[in-house]
């Protein structure tokens, strides 16, 4: 099977692309390169400009500046056709007049390719979906159709596959089973995958890496639990799961360790996982890594601690209960617990202190835009 | 919606109404089989000569003929040059679409009358003599807006994602018209096709002021009325009637099932 | 077929236009160009004939180049009257097409929602006069209401209709004929827009404690309004300029003469081109504003 995708997939590289629409620039400054092979996540909320940046590697936009370069050659010009690449569209665009196989055999007919439907046929028996070969593209489930999109593509053994948000109109037991079929499919044909969504889960599920993208800029990039682990920004922090980001003036630099004030509680990070070391900063730690006491525990400098607050609000999310708690002077904090023992662990209106290592806390680049901890 | 009347009253209404619609078609179908030599006004006994002999009656004939040839040419232009404008008007952004909105509509919003001695004035300056081919002419220019207006609208439901997924797919900007646009908005373009020629076919006012002394069936029918309409018209009025029905029937039943079938 | 023509106001274009006006240029030209050469200067040439004073040569149908306005106070003054009859006919037919046609539009669009085979039957029926000459079903029309037909004379027998009186050659007969006519170009537009009604926002007008006529007159009627537009303007504007049901040889007597009629005997008979452009130029003028008034105050500006 997979001989039939021996060409490996190439690598991609953006250097400077600016998009200017009129009224709005789409695209700031993106530098971006994606080595052959890989699984790459474009991960941003929807107008962040990275379906731009998709539709230009496509060629269905061109640049206003910039350069797009394909396995190293420069593609900035040529036209979507001229392009070793192939796209997954969100709502997959199969050819409403054309049967399932001849869908898939679109491709391989416009290159004039040899046995274009036996091809075509492999490329649905790689999907399952050899069955349907002559079905119209109407008859089928929205998973079918997404793989039938995914097979028109990969059959043309593309050096780059793109995909826009495909899986973004399969509901969720779907969307986790192609999740799965998708990664085994790279595994399988070895392509450099590209692929747009705005789900963080499904980008740090599938893909080797993940760059996050926000106002037509690219903020981080890295692989996925780097990003979680360590986030730069307050807009990573928040966009890949949640976070309790606290604002203060650095009042403690030291050889391992940044420390900020906030109203009157010192709060500290590792230095080597802070982006500033001087003036007002911003420090963050996941809710999984607090825990909270229903009496002030004695810790030591390695621990943060702050409160006490009280439990406003517990929401019951299976294997963990979610807790928000208000401290006064540090805005609510988020807090998950798992169900081990009893649950809630607590009861609403509880007075508690919640604490956490220094070593998982993060200090930020920037401040975040608002000054509540709530997660977007 | 719970007293009967109120049930009953629509659906009653509405079948009046459209028996009321049939009579006059009726008439001329019965008529056809009117024994009669010209004026075909008063019933005088059953034959099915006029249905055999179409021709007997050459003049009806030849205006038939003539009212089928201009409408098969001015529908094979019109389709083509109003396809065009509304791919464009569809697909494209350019200056001047008001304006250009605003050309197509008026042929739309003009009486014939004043289309029609419009162009007979213009053709009468320009010394130019009328006959067949000035009909095509006025036939082509009051056809190609309703031409434009329903292929636009299947332009609208075409999802570009198509053909940005053909020209993705290795297909070239031809290939991605002929393969996929093309293909596409053909159910459209066949309805603006079959619009022109029912218009064109029909067509009485346009044509009296560009027909010269060449005639059509419309044309015929008109100067006949004074003396009487001869009963091989009503044949060939019914034939048509019947033909197109049954192209209205099957193109909207196959439609109709094919909606259901996908509702599913 | 037709109804695919009639009443797209509503289907929107979410395409993401391309900018090439080069493209765009050479699929526009062609047709744009037809429209100018055979639709815009014959205007002109309209406009340029109404103007003709008659030749020296004093030939009949021959006239000279020349700038006479008295042409149209000449129509005016001879021709007034056949004006007004014109728009009142038009203004009577369209009301009555309405009135007939928008329950025929609302069964099939509403009603019949969810049956596709009898909505495509009752549409094709709609459609159905269509397929018959224009002219055979108004004469059928001539022969049922003739003198001698069972008709006129049941009416003159219950004394209805004086006996010295028939209904072929009156203003009755001939609103008949073009209300008849045009039944069909009112309740497609009207059916496309029902159509595309949402029946649960009657629904909710239902729930909020409307009565169904209030319902009706609330959420149907306004949300069918670009229908009803289009379907007055295709109506009312080829009635305007109609002199078919009005001709004498077919609906129409002495006194029912329309515009259309003075136009065509005016070309066709006196050959006074001049007069004929005139009263053209003025039904057109008049139309345009009309037309223009009518879109605007009813907030449907792009009809196509």
């Amino acid at each position: 099977m997979a001989e039939q995708f021996v060409a490996r997939g190439q690598d991609l590289e953006l250097v400077g692309i600016r998009k200017e629409f009129p009224g709005f620039t789409a695209i700031e400054n993106l530098d971006l390169k994606i080595p052959a092979g890989e699984f790459f996540a474009l991960l941003g909320p929807s107008g962040c400009g990275k379906t731009t940046t998709l539709r230009i590697i496509a060629g269905l936009e061109e640049p206003t500046v910039g350069k797009v370069l394909i396995g190293g050659k420069d593609v900035t010009d040529t036209k979507p056709h001229q392009r070793p690449v192939n796209t997954v569209f969100q709502s997959y665009a199969l050819f409403p007049h054309m049967s399932v196989l001849e869908n898939v055999a679109f491709g391989l007919r416009q290159r004039k390719i040899e046995e274009p439907l036996p091809k075509a046929t492999k490329a649905l028996e790689l999907v399952e979906l050899e069955h349907l070969a002559n079905r119209k593209p109407q008859q089928l489930s929205g998973g079918q159709q997404q793989r039938v999109a995914l097979a028109r593509a990969l059959v043309n053994r593309p050096a780059l596959l793109l995909l826009d948000e495909p899986l973004g109109a399969l509901d969720l037991k779907l969307r986790r089973q192609m999740q799965v079929e998708l990664k085994a499919i790279q595994m399988e044909v070895g392509l450099t995958f590209l692929h747009v969504t705005h789900d963080q889960e499904e980008a740090m599920d599938m893909a080797d890496t993940v760059a996050v993208m926000n106002h037509g800029q690219i903020e981080q990039m890295g692989a996925p639990e780097a990003l979680y682990d360590r986030p730069k920004t307050a807009f990573v922090a928040r966009f890949l799961g949640q976070s309790n980001i606290f604002v203060g003036d650095v009042v403690e630099n030291t050889e391992h360790t940044i420390a900020i004030n906030v109203n009157g509680q010192r709060i500290a990070a590792p230095k080597l996982r802070s982006e500033k070391h001087e003036g007002k900063i911003a420090i963050g730690v996941r809710p999984e890594k607090a825990t909270f006491h229903e009496t002030k525990p004695q810790l030591g400098s390695e621990h943060n601690l702050v409160g006490p607050g009280e439990i406003i609000d517990i929401r019951f999310t299976g294997v963990s209960n979610q807790y928000l708690i208000d401290v006064p002077g540090f805005g609510d904090i988020t807090v998950f617990a798992q169900n081990v023992g009893k649950s809630p662990v607590v009861e609403l209106g509880a007075q508690v202190y919640v604490s956490w290592k220094v070593e998982h806390s993060f200090g930020l680049s920037d401040l975040p835009a608002k000054a509540d901890n709530d997660e977007i | 919606m719970k007293f009967s009347l109120g049930k009953w009253l629509l659906p009653t209404y509405v079948a009046l109404t459209f028996i009321f619609m049939m009579i006059p078609i009726v008439y001329t179908f019965i008529f056809s089989f009117n024994d009669v030599e010209k004026s075909n006004i008063a019933w005088k006994s059953f034959t099915f000569d006029n249905w055999l002999n179409v021709c007997a009656q050459p003049e009806v004939c030849h205006a038939f003929g003539n009212s089928i040839a201009i409408a098969v040419i001015s529908t094979l232009v019109s389709t083509a040059l109003g396809t065009a404008i509304a791919i464009a008007l569809g697909r494209y952004k350019f200056k001047g679409r008001s304006a250009t909105n605003l050309l197509l509509f008026l042929p739309m919003a003009t009486p014939e009358v004043v289309m029609g001695a419009g162009l007979a004035a213009q053709f009468l300056d320009l010394g130019v003599a009328k006959g067949f081919w000035t009909i095509v002419i006025a036939h082509i220019m009051f056809t190609l807006s309703f031409v434009v207006v329903t292929v636009k609208a299947r332009v609208a439901t075409l999802d570009p994602r198509l053909e940005e997924a053909g020209s993705d797919l290795y297909a070239n900007a031809s290939s991605v018209f002929w393969r996929i646009t093309f293909p596409l908005l053909l159910p459209g373009i066949m309805a603006a096709a079959m619009l022109s020629f029912a218009l064109s076919f029909d067509d009485f006012i346009i044509t009296q002021f560009n027909a010269g002394p060449d005639t059509t069936f419309p044309k015929f029918v008109y100067t006949a009325a004074a003396r009487g309409i001869p009963p091989e018209a009503n044949v060939i009025g019914s034939a048509v009637f019947i033909v197109a029905i049954a192209i209205v029937l099957v193109v909207q039943l196959r439609s109709s099932l094919k909606a259901k079938r996908l509702a599913k | 077929m037709a109804f695919v023509a009639l009443g797209q106001g509503g289907a929107k274009s979410s395409a993401p236009v391309k900018n090439s006006s080069k493209v765009a240029f050479i699929l526009l030209a062609p047709g744009m160009i037809y429209l100018g050469l055979f639709f815009l200067t014959p205007l002109v040439s309209l406009v340029i004939t109404s103007l003709k004073t008659a030749s020296m040569t004093g030939v009949i149908g021959m006239y000279d180049y020349g700038f006479e306005p008295g042409n149209y106070a000449y129509a005016i003054e001879q021709y007034g009257p056949q004006v007004i009859r014109s728009f009142g006919y038009a203004l009577t037919a369209t009301v009555l097409a309405l009135v007939i046609s928008y329950p025929i539009a609302y069964f099939i669009g509403v009603k019949a929602r969810g049956k596709p085979v009898l909505q495509a039957l009752l549409l094709t029926l709609v459609i159905a006069p269509f397929f018959i000459s224009f002219l055979l079903r108004t004469f059928a029309w001539k022969q049922i209401f003739s003198n001698e037909a069972p008709i006129t004379q049941f009416l003159q027998s219950i004394g209805l209709l004086p006996s010295d009186q028939y209904i072929i050659g009156t203003s009755f007969a001939v609103i008949f004929g073009l209300t008849y006519n045009f039944i069909p170009f009112m309740t497609l537009p009207i059916y496309t827009s029902l159509e595309r009604l949402d029946v649960r926002l009657v629904e909710a007008g239902s729930d909020l404690y409307a009565s169904p006529a209030k319902t009706f007159w609330k959420v149907t009627f306004p949300l069918s309004l670009p229908g009803v537009i289009s379907g007055t303007l295709l109506t009312f504007i080829p009635i305007s300029g109609d002199y078919v049901n009005a001709s004498r040889d077919f609906l129409g007597g002495s006194d029912t003469a329309m515009i259309g009629n003075v136009v065509e005997a005016n070309y066709f008979r006196i050959q006074d081109y001049p007069t004929a452009s005139a009263l053209s130029v003025m039904l057109m003028a008049a139309i345009v504003i009309l037309v223009s008034v009518y879109v605007r105050r009813s907030g449907t500006e792009d009809l196509l």
